[in-house]
This record gives structure tokens, sequence and C-alpha cells, in this order.
């Protein structure tokens, strides 16, 4: 309850000072399924620097990490951001599952503690949003707790949403299935790792952004 | 004599709370029991389901206590909500009216990670995949 009061608080006084804001904007998702990559795409398009590190091992990110003063432009329009990257958001973390990816068990203990911390704080983020991009992989089943979990409570602090599918280079990606799990969102499908059908995104980031 | 091997049958136990069981329990006590029937490495089927803002407080309250407690991996969850895309317009009011008084058709289910590998989810159906 009180964060809601504090997000209507905030919303009123960022309300008044409309104008020459920037627009905080969160990557969420689950692990592993693009959030950084995207992130990197747009910053490196638009500032030249990358945000954060990528790998297949999971909870790579495991600290929010952002970029100020990130500004895009699209069809003649300018918009300013502050790109704010989080760690996949899980419900379990067992350091054993990143042994197989031939981590020590020390170093696999430091990570899924680091992961665990990145999950809370990924979660206290949400409150200083204005837009979020919810980035999910469209390779995987979409109707997985986790995504319900985080749309749920954007919905619940009147957070704008855009949904993108991401990896559709891959050959098992299905952005329909993602399309039906989340039909009353705009859902844009996008390659973060070839830069594919970004301008569709800009498109949609855009929209979203008046929204905020 | 051949001595007969003691096979020990492991029990699973699942736990079904109803609703009016948290209905009037602050979203903290909410959390508490959860989670304190997990640990027990139970399976719970709650009727209803948790507020948006309990489900991450359950993940916030998980995370904090992976790593802390002893073989405890985290959960795993599902929730079930009936679809009311088939029903016509009187049965949707009908049941809008009914989530407005209280009554909670959903169910949600919840693991312990170190019981339960993974909770596949579509819209009608959940599949529990155990660990072995």
């Amino acid at each position: 309850m009180i964060r809601i009061i504090r997000n209507f608080v905030k919303r009123i006084f960022s309300g008044i000072f409309k104008g020459k804001k920037e627009i905080s904007l969160g990557f969420y998702g689950p692990p592993n399924a693009g959030k950084t990559s995207l992130a990197n795409r747009i910053c490196k398009d638009w500032t030249g620097e990358e945000i954060g590190q990528v790998s297949k091992i999971p909870h790579e990110t495991r600290s929010v990490q952002f970029k100020e003063k990130v500004e895009i432009e699209y069809k003649g329009k300018k918009l300013t951001f502050k790109i704010v990257d989080t760690p996949g958001i899980a419900t379990k973390i067992d350091y054993e599952d990143f042994m197989k990816f031939k981590l020590k068990k020390k170093d696999a203990q430091k990570r899924a503690k680091e992961a665990t911390q990145g999950v809370v704080d990924a979660i206290k983020w949400l409150d200083d949003m204005d837009a979020v991009i919810v980035v999910l992989d469209s390779t995987k089943n979409p109707y997985s707790q986790v995504n319900i979990t985080i749309i749920g409570n954007l919905v619940a602090r009147k957070i704008p949403v855009l949904i993108v599918g991401n990896k559709i280079d891959l050959r098992k990606s299905d952005l329909k299935r993602v399309e039906a799990a989340f039909p009353e969102y705009e859902v844009v499908g996008i390659s973060a790792k070839y830069g594919k059908n970004m301008e569709e995104f800009y498109e949609s980031l855009f929209r979203l952004a008046k929204k905020a | 004599m051949v001595k007969k091997k003691n096979k020990k049958v492991k029990g699973l136990t699942i736990q079904f709370i109803p609703f009016a069981e948290i209905e009037n329990l602050e979203s903290g006590e909410r959390i508490r029991k959860i989670l304190d029937i997990i640990l027990g490495n139970k399976i719970i089927i709650l009727q209803g389901k948790l507020l948006p803002e309990e489900e991450t407080r359950l993940i916030e309250d998980t995370m904090a206590m992976v790593g802390h407690v002893k073989n405890f991996k985290g959960i795993e969850l599902a929730v079930l909500n009936p679809s009311l895309d088939d029903k016509g317009f009187f049965e949707k009011m009908k049941h809008n009216l009914a989530r407005v008084l209280g009554a909670q058709e959903a169910i949600t289910i919840i693991g312990p990670a170190s019981i339960v590998r993974e909770m596949k989810r579509n819209p009608k159906k959940v599949e529990i995949l155990m660990n072995k």
C-alpha cells in the first residue's frame, strides 16, 4: 500500500514538472531472456557505449545497472531515457545449476548469493520506473508465473508495459504464443543479438513513452 | 538368510489451504504461513491467489532464505485462473461480482524447488515435474 501511495505522489509531481523529464525505462524479465542484450543494443546505438556484460550462464546481471541521458531520436522526435537494466527475476536459484556451466563450486555459490540479492534489488527498483519493457525469450513458454507476476505488479502500480519477444532469429521462436499469452499488451518481436526488427521496436517504445 | 533390503517409500504431502484460512491475515503473515509450510517440504494448493505485491514479497522473502536455510533452493509456483473468454456478458458480470464479494476462483500451487523441478503451465492446466 505504501508503495502504491509513494508511486502515486511521484506521478503527481512528475506530471507537474513534465517536459524536460528523463523517462526511467526499466528492462525486466526472467533470467537469460536478453534484457542486457537489448539494453546494450539501445545504448550502443545512441551513446556508443554498452551497459553491461552478457553471458550464456543465467544471472550474468546480478546488480541493477543503468545509463542516464540516453537520447533516442525516432522520426524527428527526441526522447531522453534513463535505461535501467535489472537482474532476471526468478523464484529459485540453485548454485549447482551454475556448475553445469563448468563454474567451480565456490564461484557458483558466490554467483548464487549475488543472484538472490539481484532479484530482491530488481523488485525494489520497480517503484522507480516510469515505463517498463518486459523482455521474454520467445522460444520459451510465456505462461511462466514469473512473467505473470512481473506484469501483474506493473499493472497494479499503473506502470505502462511493452512486451518484447526476443530471440526471433531462433528456429524455436514462437511470437504468436507470446501474443496469445498477453492479448491485452503490445508485443514486439526482435532479435537483440542481431538487431532484427529494431525499427518496429523503437516505434513501440515511443508509443510506450507517451503513456509514461 | 538373505537380508531384505529396507525400501523406504518417500511420501509427498500436499496441503490444501482454503481461502478463509488466509483471508484475514496481513500480507506478511500470509507469506510467513506459506513459507513455513514450504520449509516443511510440502506442496501447497491454495484456494484463490495472492495479490501481485504479495507475489513479489513472496519472491523477495524466498530469495532472502536461499543460501541461509539448508537445502532450500527456492520455490516453484503457478496460478490457474478460470478463463472467461468463452463466457457471455452476464456470466462475466456474475464472475466479476463474485470476485468483488470475495469468492476466490483461482488456484495457486506452490512447492519447494528441492521437490518440484518445474511447473509447466498453460492457460488450462499445470504440469508438475518432480525432482528425482
